[in-house]
């Protein structure tokens, strides 16, 4: 098991043949993902090899995925033609598309997010702004280094990419079933509480690592939703607690103004519902350590 | 980026949203000529990105242009919030028959737009929602359908507006969406938006935060101008996500949520060593290339407040042994430049290649840290 990818995912990459699309593609490969081919409308038709494997270039989502039968697509392509990616894949309704680029307008986020309301949710989106999501030693999908773990009984999600990494690297010894990358943008496709009600149904995950981070209110969501519907046990982390106030960090999203979306009341909001919240990763990481070996 | 006043008043205008004549002034010379060139009855405004400006003394009025000199002598330089006083707007004054309030903007939670509407209008939007939630509209709007006339309209009945001013204030509301959409803001305010004795919707005074995301589509060099700190503006023409805070622990890590977890580790170490913070934010991201590593190193020893560096990078996508040459060739670029302390953790890919590169170099200010909260704990010992 694990969720929503795995050993039968078969994924295409919008923007296979640029720089970054080309490199990740490889990566991806390397780490048993299943690619089986690209999209590019000015190389429709070429075929690409990569890591001895012959991939086609097909001219759009929609003709990739009837050619290959993909179901999932990972979209390459710099910010400023994110949407327009977004919005092709969300027409060509893979039930799963992921957004890796960073720097993606809120405008641009919010539109394509609305376009696929109005289209009825057919696709799911991680992203954009995320590394992506990874069932180690089933299938990658983004940027997430697929050697740093293997397969185990924890499901990770979490808004910063860095930090899935680091929580991954802390627990490597035991495992994860799925770990997601949901991005630190103000408009993204999965939400922590997606990932929530994912975990709660997939019988290998037995323990849930949530990362948040200041801005927004999608941590204090999730604590509510937790304490309604999660039955397995939740650690969490938050970063941010010395942002200052009003300052962009980096994540569009990262942004404290007020009260609302600090570190201090997340932390607060998890711990109201009985979930553990480390104050540093590694304290995190043994936390879930204790959770498993009860288990 | 958050606009100031000036700033917004001069988009609205661009997009024919109904304002009154402004003029910035840095002396108090330039706003009594300011206020000679717009004539009457003026107001003086200070400039500055925080609320409570009438407070604070920041807002006169003036009936001469030599009285707008004055005002504009008490008001500049003045410390509102924190925010020095360093220009006023000088406004035209208005003679003001009621005030409303209108902004749209970004709803993060429910990944849409938002528009808030009010016929009370001049006190703070906050306050409003909490005193009187019965009279502030709330409107979702479609990030694909935006604010039309009917949308418009809708808001405008929503909110309460008198039948006979519907129609005019619709034609603002959808103005101020062009302005939103078109500009890449995700928030465009107008507290107040007035009605004047003789029948005309102003928008008074504007907040407008704009996408920085969205620079690749609009030329924005001008509005920066006195937005950043000098070592701010230094990291932004390096492409360096950098933000200035005040400590004395210079921080490098790749991943923005890595790094904000590290400012916090070193805060919470820097408590067991007196009271030292975390200097920066710096995010070199996922490529940590040696010379990205050299141009953030060189922002971070040029900050006089710093006494310690604390380099965390988890190695991904790029790995430690990359990570390690990036920082030998930023020390050796920056030679006798370099002078202070680095505390190296790298962990992931190649990890043990990188830690050795970096034993191998032998720099004597560089020590490695086996973990991240060891790490914080020996930075922040350096710099007390």
């Amino acid at each position: 098991m694990a969720i929503y990818l795995n050993s039968d995912s078969k994924i295409i990459v919008q923007g296979m043949t640029g720089a970054e699309g080309m490199k990740h593609t490889q990566r991806m490969l390397a780490g048993g993902s299943n690619i089986v081919g690209g999209v590019n409308p000015r190389k429709a038709g070429e075929t690409v090899s990569v890591e001895g494997r012959d991939l086609p270039v097909f001219g759009s989502v929609k003709e990739a995925m009837a050619a290959t039968g993909a179901n999932v697509s990972v979209i390459f392509v710099p910010p400023a033609f994110a949407k327009a990616a977004m919005i092709e894949a969300i027409d060509a309704e893979p039930p799963l598309a992921v957004a890796i680029p960073e720097g993606i307008t809120v405008h641009d986020s919010a539109s394509a997010w609305a376009y696929n309301v109005e289209k009825g949710k057919k696709t799911r989106i991680i992203g954009p702004n995320c590394p992506g999501i990874i069932s180690p030693e089933q299938s990658n999908a983004g940027i997430t280094p697929s050697n740093i773990t293997g397969r185990g009984p924890i499901g990770l999600v979490s808004k910063s990419g860095t930090l899935t990494y680091q929580m991954m690297y802390e627990l490597r010894d035991i495992g994860f079933s799925t770990a997601i990358g949901i991005g630190g943008d103000p408009v993204i496709g999965t939400t922590h509480i997606d990932a929530l009600e994912a975990f709660e149904k997939d019988p290998e995950t037995k323990a849930i690592v949530l990362i948040g981070e200041i801005g927004g209110d999608s941590e204090e969501k999730a604590a509510d939703y937790i304490s309604k519907h999660v039955t397995k046990p939740v650690v969490a982390y938050v970063a941010g607690f010395t942002a200052p106030e009003g300052k962009t960090m980096g994540h569009a999203g990262a942004i404290v103004s007020g009260s609302a979306g600090t570190a201090q009341a997340k932390k607060e909001a998890f711990e109201a519902v009985g979930v553990k919240v480390g104050k540093t990763p590694s304290e995190t990481a043994q936390l879930m350590r204790e959770i498993i070996g009860k288990l | 980026m958050d606009l100031f006043e000036y700033q917004a008043r001069d988009l609205f205008e661009a997009y024919s949203v109904p304002v009154l004549a402004g003029r910035i002034a840095d002396t108090p010379e330039e706003a009594e000529a300011a206020a000679r060139e717009i004539g009457g009855t003026v107001v003086v405004k200070a400039q500055v990105k925080t609320g409570g400006r009438g407070k604070a003394g920041g807002v006169k009025v003036a009936h001469s242009p030599q009285e707008a000199k004055e005002k504009a002598a008490q008001i500049l330089g003045l410390d509102i919030k924190g925010h020095i006083v360093k220009r006023v707007m000088v406004a035209q004054g208005a003679d003001i028959d009621q005030e409303f309030y209108f902004s749209v903007l970004l709803d993060r939670s429910n990944r849409t737009f938002l528009s808030l509407c009010s016929v009370e209008g001049g006190m703070e939007i906050e306050q409003l929602a909490v005193e009187r939630p019965d009279a502030l509209a709330k409107i979702e709007i479609s990030a694909v359908a935006g604010i039309d006339k009917a949308k418009a309209l809708e808001i405008a009945k929503s909110a309460r507006f008198p039948a006979e001013l519907q129609d005019q204030v619709a034609d603002v509301f959808v103005k101020l969406y062009e302005v939103f959409q078109k500009e890449d803001a995700t928030l465009v305010e107008v507290n107040p938006l007035v009605l004047t004795k003789d029948g005309k919707i102003l928008a008074l005074d504007g907040k407008v935060s704009l996408d920085d995301n969205a620079e690749f589509r609009h030329e924005r060099e001008e509005m920066e101008r006195d937005e950043l700190d000098p070592l701010e503006a230094k990291a932004k023409e390096m492409d360096l996500n950098y933000v200035k805070l005040d400590g004395e622990v210079g921080i490098i890590g790749n991943g923005a949520g890595l790094v904000m977890s590290t400012l916090d580790v070193v805060a919470y170490a820097g408590e067991r060593h007196g009271g030292v913070k975390p200097a920066n934010f710096l995010d070199i991201g996922g490529g940590a290339s040696a010379e990205v590593m050299a141009a953030g190193l060189d922002v971070i020893l040029n900050d006089e407040q710093v006494k310690s560096v604390f380099v965390n990078v988890f190695g991904g996508i790029t790995a430690c042994d990359a990570v390690a040459n990036g920082i030998v060739g930023a020390l050796n670029t920056l030679g006798d430049r370099a002078t202070k302390p680095l505390i190296v953790r790298l962990d992931g890919n190649n990890v043990d290649e990188g830690r050795k590169i970096l034993s191998d170099f032998a720099h004597p200010l560089v020590s490695l840290a086996e973990t991240m909260d060891g790490g914080a704990d020996e930075a922040a010992r350096l710099a007390s």
